[in-house]
């Protein structure tokens, strides 16, 4: 990464308003999360907690129940049950309070992609409250550090996959959040990208930061996160420092070995005649 | 091929009802009523057997004309192109073009409206049933109406859809193109209020329709009857040379429809430019009308609903000229007022899931509301001011002047309010953003019209007060009452906007959430 120069120091969260003599809250609390669609039972009493300076790794199969957890957690989807704390603030009690706490990236949803890139990102900060300066400065650094200079000026309708995650990562992080909660991130990133991100993210952790990402990728999580959760169905089989949940195996063998549904089958006859 | 693609489209049709009863409804209502139509329209056809010859074809071919005219047009203003099958999903599939075409004209032709047109157009046979060669040319010219009907509106769409794909059609002048189209409907009201005057011309206007693509197919066989077959068999030409350049220009437009990405790039801004972003005050509420407005400019589909604004004063000024009174044309400002004021009532519709960006930032309620209605005042306030004036001015009734000021300000603040309130709980399918605005969402419709109805009553109840002052006004002829209308129309007016704004921001801090899970259903069901 050497190569690629750098301009601007990673982002910085802003300071914890630690009371003294109490023992902070943790960075994120889901206690008993529910939630139900018709028939199906999307999250099942589920609870996590995610230590402040963390850099949480969420994994889980397809369907588990991931993102509607993250939605639930960041205020964009009701529970049917259960609770959300972030740093100790409720999110669907004081959600304007605890939401200016939240970096999110979500996935599933547009961006208001009709806006350049610029704009996009400076939409988000003028949301958040912040005033035009401190707005414009960001924004620059941002788009610096993400390599989306060149692209500042073009629709976010007319970017890429990858430069769409990244301008999302960037709204995402413009107010400088004590945490930041990205659905699959490195989806359709490319490597390199991939890896600035990744600097970014450990930069911002040892920052004081907290970071919780969604992943399939388990190789990803394994090298970058310092904890992690497998959730399947609705509910976490388990959690805690990596090292703890792949014990003396590799995170995506243990992963397997919780999640099962691998099969050794070599598909139907007529696939294989090529 | 053809079969499975007929099969798909009628398998579409039945899974979209069993969704929406009330789409069901209305498609059992619009049936009816086609089958009414239908019915007189086949009795009226046969009984012009008896009928002489001149009248017969005068008939037939000014009601083919419409009938194709309004197979082509008609769509483009009201529902949008139906496209059960929509060709760009079909891509992926091997299908040489030559069966696509045909498997989409048959689909076409067995839809309802093509059912009724082809039995409507089969049935002058028995109006031509005069002998063997006059029937089989009403037959053969029957079915190249119906034809030309269907691959028309096929052409049409598919020439929208392409000239949607290139950037500078998607933006503001996309629309404005299609500004004269729909103004063919008053003119052609028009030409007709013209010949009703002397319906001697009706004839004469029968027969130069009939040597146009839209009259041809159906004046074969009234030159038949007549033995006049030098011209018949010109006009069978003029029909089948009308079809080939249809097909051909749907060929070549579908095929590069095909081939062309949707998002062709191009839109670039040097970096630093933040447009409105940087002119608008740096608050939450200031950075959604900037946003906002950005979309009336970039995104056609608000664009669309500028149309109304240069088509309101040409449709009531030449009702105007007929009833020599320029009572109607006043009323331009108010109404314009009126509807531009409604035309957000469904914005976060607009916004789609790209909604989740306010929820993750925490913006309020109040915030969002206030933003939206400021971008739209930006463009609605100058327009409506323009449009009041200037049409007092063209009557020289100056002396109007303020209560139909008054009656506009109520209009447009009052729909602010309504407006601020709807679109925090009406969450409507629409085309997506870079959609042809023209096309109809899947499964919009009735459902969309029905709000819409219930909001413009809303909205009317609460301009009731001031338009009451307004007639007063106009009763008594009173200058007094004139300005009253006025300081009625902003106070009310302001009121209602400060109480909508409240209750709609209040709607949204509770409920934003749900709104957001029914936007995404929306988005699945497209």
């Amino acid at each position: 990464m050497t190569d690629i120069p750098v301009p601007a120091p990673a982002p910085q969260p802003a300071a914890a308003p630690v009371a003294p003599g109490q023992p902070a809250p943790p960075a994120m609390q889901l206690t008993g999360l529910v939630k139900r669609f018709g028939d199906k039972l999307a999250v099942d009493q589920l609870s996590l907690t995610v230590p402040v300076g963390s850099f949480y790794g969420l994994v889980g199969p397809n369907g588990a129940g991931k993102t509607t957890t993250l939605s639930m957690a960041t205020g964009l989807l009701r529970p049917d049950a259960g609770q959300s704390l972030i740093h100790g603030v409720d999110m669907w009690q004081e959600p304007l309070k605890a939401k200016a706490l939240v970096g999110n990236l979500s996935d599933g949803v547009k961006l208001f992609d009709r806006l350049t890139g610029e704009q996009l990102v400076t939409y988000n900060g003028l949301l958040f409250g912040l005033d035009r300066d401190e707005v414009a400065q960001r924004v620059s650094d941002l788009l610096a550090l993400l390599d989306l200079e060149q692209a500042a000026g073009t629709l976010v309708v007319d970017y890429s996959a990858g430069m769409t995650k990244k301008i999302a990562l960037a709204c995402a992080l413009v107010h400088a959040p004590r945490l930041l909660v990205l659905d699959e991130p490195f989806e359709s990133v490319d490597p390199v990208s991939a890896a600035n991100i990744r600097d970014i993210l450990t930069g911002y952790v040892q920052n004081g930061g907290t970071v919780i990402v969604s992943s399939h990728v388990m190789d990803l999580v394994q090298r970058m996160c310092d904890h992690v959760a497998v959730v399947a169905n609705g509910r976490v089989l388990v959690a805690g420092t990596v090292d703890e949940v792949r014990g003396a195996s590799t995170l995506e063998d243990r992963f397997v070995e919780l999640v099962g549904g691998r099969t050794h089958a070599e598909g139907p006859e007529w696939l294989r005649r090529s | 091929m053809v079969a499975t693609l007929v099969k798909l489209r009628f398998l579409v049709l039945r899974n979209s009802l069993k969704r929406s009863v009330w789409q069901l409804v209305a498609v059992i209502i619009g049936g009816l009523y086609g089958l009414g139509v239908l019915g007189f329209a086949v009795i009226g056809l046969v009984a012009l057997r008896f009928a002489p010859v001149e009248l017969a074809s005068t008939i037939l071919v000014l009601a083919g004309s419409a009938l194709i005219l309004g197979w082509i047009v008609l769509p483009l203003v009201t529902f949008g192109i139906e496209q059960t099958l929509d060709p760009a999903r079909l891509v992926v599939f091997p299908l040489p073009m030559g069966k696509l075409l045909v498997g989409l004209t048959v689909a076409g032709v067995l839809g309802v409206p093509g059912i009724v047109t082809s039995i409507a157009a089969l049935a002058t046979v028995a109006t031509w049933s005069l002998d063997v060669l006059t029937a089989i040319g009403a037959f053969v010219g029957a079915v190249l109406g119906v034809l030309i009907c269907v691959i028309g509106s096929r052409t049409m769409a598919a020439l929208s859809t392409s000239l949607q794909s290139r950037r500078r059609f998607r933006e503001l002048s996309g629309i404005l193109i299609f500004i004269p189209l729909i103004l063919l409907g008053p003119l052609i009201a028009g030409l007709a209020q013209g010949i009703r005057n002397s319906s001697d011309a009706l004839p004469g206007l029968a027969r130069s329709l009939s040597w146009s693509p839209l009259g041809a197919p159906w004046s074969i066989p009234a030159d038949l009857a007549i033995g006049d077959y030098g011209p018949a068999a010109l006009k069978l030409l003029i029909a089948l040379a009308t079809l080939a350049v249809l097909v051909l220009v749907w060929r070549r437009s579908l095929a590069l429809a095909l081939v062309t990405p949707k998002a062709s790039g191009g839109h670039r801004v040097a970096r630093g430019k933040t447009g409105l972003f940087g002119v608008l005050p740096a608050t939450p509420a200031g950075a959604i009308a900037a946003r906002c407005l950005t979309y009336w400019r970039r995104d056609p589909r608000y664009a669309r609903q500028l149309i109304i604004v240069p088509l309101v004063p040409v449709l009531l000024w030449f009702y105007s000229n007929n009833l020599h009174s320029f009572a109607l044309f006043n009323a331009t400002g108010p109404i314009v007022a009126f509807l531009l004021a409604l035309a957000i009532y469904t914005d976060i519709s607009y916004d789609g899931t790209a909604f989740a960006t306010h929820i993750a930032d925490g913006v309020r309620g109040r915030d969002d509301r206030i933003g939206r209605v400021a971008a739209l005042a930006v463009i609605a306030v100058p327009l409506v001011l323009l449009l009041t004036i200037a049409s007092v001015w063209l009557s020289g009734s100056w002396n109007l002047l303020p209560m139909l000021l008054g009656l506009s300000a109520a209009a447009l603040l009052a729909g602010f309010g309504v407006s601020s309130v709807s679109s925090a709980r009406v969450v409507v399918p629409v085309p997506a953003a870079g959609d042809n605005p023209f096309r109809s969402a899947p499964g919009a419709g009735f459902t969309t019209m029905l709000s819409g109805f219930a909001i413009w009553g809303v909205s009317l109840l609460l301009v009731i007060p001031a338009v009451v002052v307004g007639v007063l006004s106009l009763v008594f002829d009173s200058a007094l009452l004139g300005w009253l209308t006025l300081v009625v129309g902003l106070g009310l007016g302001a009121v209602f906007l400060v109480l909508g704004v409240r209750m709609g921001g209040a709607e949204l801090d509770r409920r934003a959430p749900d709104l957001l899970v029914r936007l995404k259903s929306q988005r699945g069901a497209a």
